[in-house]
């Protein structure tokens, strides 16, 4: 079975997201239902932090998708940093750099919330 | 280790649960590896493979998890050029018609947020071929193909 956890935590009011493992159909659902805890606790500004994932499919695309119109709504974002090559290749590939920030490093991608308050 | 092999085939059987997408997935990049490939080709074959699966589970068979999932891997033989590192998935859920597919617009695609649908075209991104077989009273095949090595 794929195994995947996700970690979290809060730096300055922004969510920090750590995922780890295999994010594939399996175990999107478990990063849908953290989306939607944090969502539901009013936090928009998400970083993600892809440094410990493995391997992503499209079915883990999909969430990120799902939540960015919400997200964005309520003037936050879902910036995500870190990614391995292997990753990257798979958002390259669907586009995803046109729609998403990604970010080199964690801190990057916090620094640039704060740039835009 | 097995660079005399001049034809092979290997098997697997999965149920159609998502759960057992690792298993695929372990299963294709080990063959992968034994033939040469990298670790780039490795990833994209991996990648495709899951795809292909995940849309049997989700759309040939409704997500009923105790159906068959059948994956063979061929390599032809080394007369042909270029030689082919094919994967053949095979399942008896409801077919799919490729003439019906469209590739997505994906500027078009994000400004709608969809979600989904976009396993077939990183299929087709992924690997050199990509072919569809179905019919009445038949199973369904997928064969994706990557070209090994040279």
């Amino acid at each position: 079975m794929s195994e995947f956890t996700i970690d979290a935590h809060e730096h300055d009011q922004i969510r920090i997201l750590n995922l780890k493992g295999y994010l594939d159909a399996h175990t999107a659902p478990q990063l849908e239902t953290s989306f939607q805890k944090e969502l539901e606790s009013g936090h928009y500004k998400l970083v993600i932090n892809f440094r410990d994932l493995n391997y992503i499919s499209s079915a883990g695309l999909g969430v990120f998708m799902q939540f960015i119109e919400e997200v964005r709504k309520h003037e936050g974002d879902i910036k995500l940093a870190n990614m391995s090559k292997r990753v990257y290749n798979v958002f390259d590939l669907l586009g995803f750099p046109v729609l998403f920030e990604i970010f080199e490093d964690e801190k990057e991608a916090l620094l640039s919330f704060q740039n835009k308050s | 280790m097995g660079s005399n092999k001049k034809h092979t085939a290997r098997q697997l059987r999965i149920l159609s649960t998502t759960e057992n997408l690792e298993l695929a997935r372990r299963f294709v990049a080990d063959s992968a590896r034994q033939h040469g490939f990298d670790q780039d080709d490795i990833d994209k074959i991996t990648v495709a493979v899951d795809e292909a699966c995940t849309n049997i589970i989700k759309h040939a068979y409704k997500k009923a998890p105790n159906r068959e999932i059948d994956i063979e891997v061929r390599v032809e033989g080394p007369q042909r050029s270029p030689r082919k590192f094919m994967v053949i998935i095979e399942d008896h859920g409801a077919p799919f018609d490729p003439t019906t597919y469209h590739a997505p617009d994906l500027q078009k695609y994000f400004k709608e947020y969809r979600v989904g649908g976009l396993g077939i075209f990183l299929m087709n991104k992924l690997m050199d071929e990509v072919e569809y077989t179905a019919g009445p009273g038949k199973s369904n095949q997928i064969r994706l193909v990557k070209y090994l090595p040279s």
